[in-house]
């Protein structure tokens, strides 16, 4: 990476004023074979393993922490820290982990069922991020060293696909530090977890200075294969720019969060290689489908109607939006779940050419041949192009006499405003973590009921579609499940409660000696990183 | 003078009550720190008591009273977002702005001054024309694109420096220094002269313009018809009478350099307390906001007070003045 030093007047005019060449190539030497400097636009918020739900934490916590369970770049799961898991074959309410034996925490202590009881108490626990995943949980106990059972409070099926950010801590080490539960605010005081660490995982923290650089190093006593990477240096870089500019000058190795306007030049670089995969997040728009009276536009209601509905989405241009606002880096589909979530159907994710003539004749026929005038709120710092993706529909919308006023806010004001029902027209993102359209069906399309519908927006309200829901929470015969699934996706599409635009891809670049493959969750794991 | 420092510190005091204020009500509008702190699958209950240990279901009143009896013993609360101490976050970040703002000040009015002294002199000549041509357009850019344009040059392509971070730092007790290390030597360049430039080029200019007037007035004539020297004419009595608007100027201009070295630090990636802060302004982080308003308010009280204690030193006019009316 060091270039040969020229005689030019202007470089050695640069050496007199303050750096030597031989300080540079110091600086800037490639990687060897081992380290990998990675840089991503924000750090993770805590090294607390159960106080933040949040991605760049988790991605980061999975190097030094280990789950029971892991999420492979298809999807799948895969053992972990556990081996095997099951349901009771006498007790349905009762999942049965079965534990890797031989496994250390990186003080020397050894992992046993303990140290997964303790976990499963410190997640549930009120100050815990992660604790919506657990809600089922009733208790954990230790049958014998290596075998835990987890008492649900009814049939749970799908219990294990919310393990995948799950981290185990040693029960002796939260004790000894008085850590056993997460960080809570009111206390007022810094957790020991906060900037400490014992986990089981391939990497142990050498160094952290949050939002500068956090070094790890390879754990010589895990018990999995040796990664090819043996040291990481984590450096967050918020602005765009200068992150790319880092890759270019050989400061960092590998980028993730790469800005879709600058793919293409990158990938024109020599000595760079993108990497696009499909992300598990889907953007959509959703309206109010069941008030009497919208907020901006009081006494009436259009979005009820559903000529209207079928003749917004007839005049959104998803191709247009993945050429023009995207770059390309889209997926365009019409079923507002990524595709290797359980429920996803090809024929309900295809999607029509614009019609503009055709949606006009159906505004006419919903009683709106002059269109009407109404607020559409947007998010502008949460996903890709947000803010660009709501301004093209706006001129679509135009076309067919919608005159949407853009309403552009940051996450922290949009986000709120949706779960306290401010908005009735809005722009979403959505990520399936569990992998299953249950999650997307309990949180925005059941009516809201005790942690149900939190972000149901739409305001869709349909019992029967309620009762098939709440049906999948225990149905342990999973194809009768996938069955009442495909039912409910039919009934919603049909009744349009989402305006599905486009699933996001997800860019990694790096130098082209490192093979680094997309993770559906934006968790990269340096452990599976090869030099080629 | 003990009375008029005593005076000015109670001034200031009511100046950081009322930025606190101001800055408490201002927060509430800046959106939801609970949308961020949680993940999307918490429900509306778990969100209401968050809210409740945050102690966020106050009156804004209660809130903000209770934030000043907790500010005024130096505890200024945990940052929601890096689950730290504030005070101990600011206090870690704020070498790294310090240590920035000072280079980049040093630049601005050395080279300012330099260049300003040296186009009064030479208003004709080639280079004095292109310092003044090249000043402008440094004066025109956003520091962002300047910013940007010294990465694309000096790091992607010449490869001379490096394109973010503060390189490797050393601890002397609690200050964590760059000077000490090449690479962190290296690392200050670019971040300083994107911050110092505009400064640099209003003090060109603002020195400029005092020096031509100054070498108008009589008695620059009545020091040359002495038979005065160029050099003692020009920085004995001209320049002197010169800084007391510069060092005003700077003084104040220290102050902005160190509050608006946000941009600055945002594109180099620069550990200081304005990356803190902005990226506490996206995460709805209260607590470190306000603190960062405190001390920004602080900065700009304090340098007032020594721009004004200055003047003393450099204009015996003040001394005289302030000694006759107390006669």
């Amino acid at each position: 990476m060091t270039r040969p030093i020229t005689r030019s007047p202007l470089r050695r005019l640069a050496a007199g004023l303050m750096i030597s060449a031989a300080v540079m190539s110091a600086g800037l030497t490639a990687a060897n074979a081992e380290t990998i400097r990675w840089a991503r636009v924000g750090d993770a918020l805590t090294l607390d393993p159960h106080s933040a739900n949040e991605g760049p934490t988790s991605t980061l916590l999975h190097h030094i922490y280990e789950t029971l369970v892991r999420r492979d770049l298809d999807g799948s799961l895969k053992p972990r820290l556990a081996t095997e898991w099951f349901i009771h074959p006498d007790d349905p309410t009762v999942w049965v982990f079965k534990l890797r034996e031989g496994v250390k925490f990186h003080d020397g202590s050894d992992f046993t069922a303990e140290d997964v009881v303790a976990s499963v108490t410190r997640v549930t626990a009120e100050t815990s991020d992660f604790k919506g995943l657990h809600t089922a949980v009733a208790g954990a106990e230790a049958v014998d060293d290596y075998t835990v059972h987890i008492k649900m409070s009814g049939p749970s099926p799908l219990y294990v696909q919310n393990l995948t950010n799950f981290f185990i801590v040693d029960k002796g080490w939260v004790e000894a530090n008085g850590v056993e539960l997460p960080q809570d605010f009111k206390a007022g005081e810094e957790k020991y977890t906060v900037r400490n660490t014992n986990g089981t995982g391939p990497y142990v923290l050498e160094s952290r200075d949050p939002e500068v650089r956090t070094v790890l190093t390879t754990n010589p006593d895990h018990w999995d294969e040796a990664p090819q990477v043996t040291e990481i240096i984590y450096t967050p870089i918020k602005e765009a720019a200068t992150r790319v500019a880092a890759l270019l000058s050989g400061e960092v190795d590998f980028v993730q969060d790469v800005p879709v306007q600058d793919i293409e030049r990158l990938s024109n670089t020599p000595g760079v290689a993108v990497t696009a995969g499909a992300e598990n997040r889907t953007i959509f728009f959703a309206y109010d489908v069941t008030s009497d009276s919208l907020i901006s536009l009081p006494g009436d209601n259009p979005f009820k109607k559903p000529e209207v509905r079928e003749a917004m989405a007839l005049a959104l241009d998803r191709d247009a939006i993945r050429q023009v606002v995207m770059r390309g880096q889209s997926v365009p589909g019409g079923q507002n779940v990524p595709p290797f979530v359980n429920g996803h159907d090809e024929a309900l994710d295809a999607y029509t050419a614009p019609d503009y003539d055709k949606a006009m004749e159906l505004m006419t026929a919903a009683g709106y041949p002059d269109g009407f005038a109404i607020d559409m709120h947007c998010p502008n710092d949460r996903y890709i192009n947000d803010e660009a993706i709501c301004q093209a529909y706006v001129g679509m919308l135009g076309r067919i006499g919608i005159k949407a006023n853009l309403v552009s806010q940051s996450r922290t004001i949009h986000f709120p405003a949706i779960q306290n029902r401010q908005v009735d027209f809005y722009l979403l993102g959505w990520g399936v973590p569990t992998f299953d359209s249950q999650y997307v069906f309990d949180f925005l399309v059941h009516s809201p009921e005790e942690g149900r519908g939190g972000w149901n927006g739409s305001r869709y309200n349909n019992a029967e579609v309620d009762a098939m829901i709440k049906s999948l929470a225990t149905e342990t015969d999973l194809v009768k499940r996938d069955a009442t699934i495909a039912e409910i996706w039919k009934t919603i599409q049909e009744d349009r409660v989402f305006l599905m635009v486009h699933n996001q891809l997800l860019a990694y670049a790096a130098k082209d000696n490192i093979n680094v493959a997309v993770h559906p969750e934006n968790q990269p794991s340096m452990t599976d990183v090869t030099f080629k | 003078m003990l009375a008029y420092i005593l005076r000015r510190i109670v001034q200031s005091v009511l100046v950081m009550l009322v930025v606190a204020l101001v800055s408490f009500s201002l927060f509430r509008f800046v959106g939801d720190p609970v949308a961020t702190m949680m993940g999307q699958e918490a429900s509306q209950a778990d969100r209401e008591a968050l809210r409740d240990r945050l102690g966020l279901n106050e009156p804004v009143i209660v809130q903000f009273g209770s934030y000043i009896a907790r500010a005024s013993t130096g505890d200024f609360g945990i940052s929601y977002r890096l689950q730290q101490p504030v005070m101990e976050l600011i206090l870690s970040r704020l070498p790294a702005t310090l240590e920035l703002a000072l280079v980049s000040g040093l630049l601005a009015f050395t080279l300012g001054v330099g260049f300003g002294v040296y186009t009064a002199l030479n208003r004709k000549g080639w280079l004095s024309g292109t310092i003044m041509t090249v000043s402008l357009i440094g004066v025109s850019l956003p520091t962002f694109l300047i910013g940007v344009l010294l990465i694309w040059v000096f790091a992607v392509e010449l490869q001379w420096l490096p394109s973010f971070g503060r390189g490797d730092t050393v601890d002397i007790g609690p200050w964590r220094t760059g000077f000490l290390t090449e690479s962190g030597r290296a690392s200050i360049v670019l971040p300083a002269i994107t911050l110092g430039l505009y400064q640099m080029t209003l003090i060109m200019r603002l020195v400029r313009a005092e020096m031509l007037e100054v070498l108008r007035s009589d008695y620059i004539k009545f020091a040359r018809a002495r038979g005065l020297s160029d050099r003692a004419v020009y920085f004995g009595h001209a320049l002197k009478n010169t800084l007391v608007p510069v060092i005003t100027i700077t003084g104040l201009q220290l102050g902005s350099i160190i509050a608006f070295a946000i941009i600055t630090e945002t594109v180099f990636q620069w550990p200081g307390v304005g990356a803190l802060f902005i990226n506490s302004v996206q995460f709805v982080d209260i607590p470190v906001m306000a603190a960062y308003l405190m001390l920004i308010a602080l900065i700009f009280v304090v340098i007032n007070l020594i721009v004004d204690l200055l003047y003393y030193v450099v204009d015996p006019r003040l001394r005289v003045d302030r000694a006759a009316a107390r006669h």
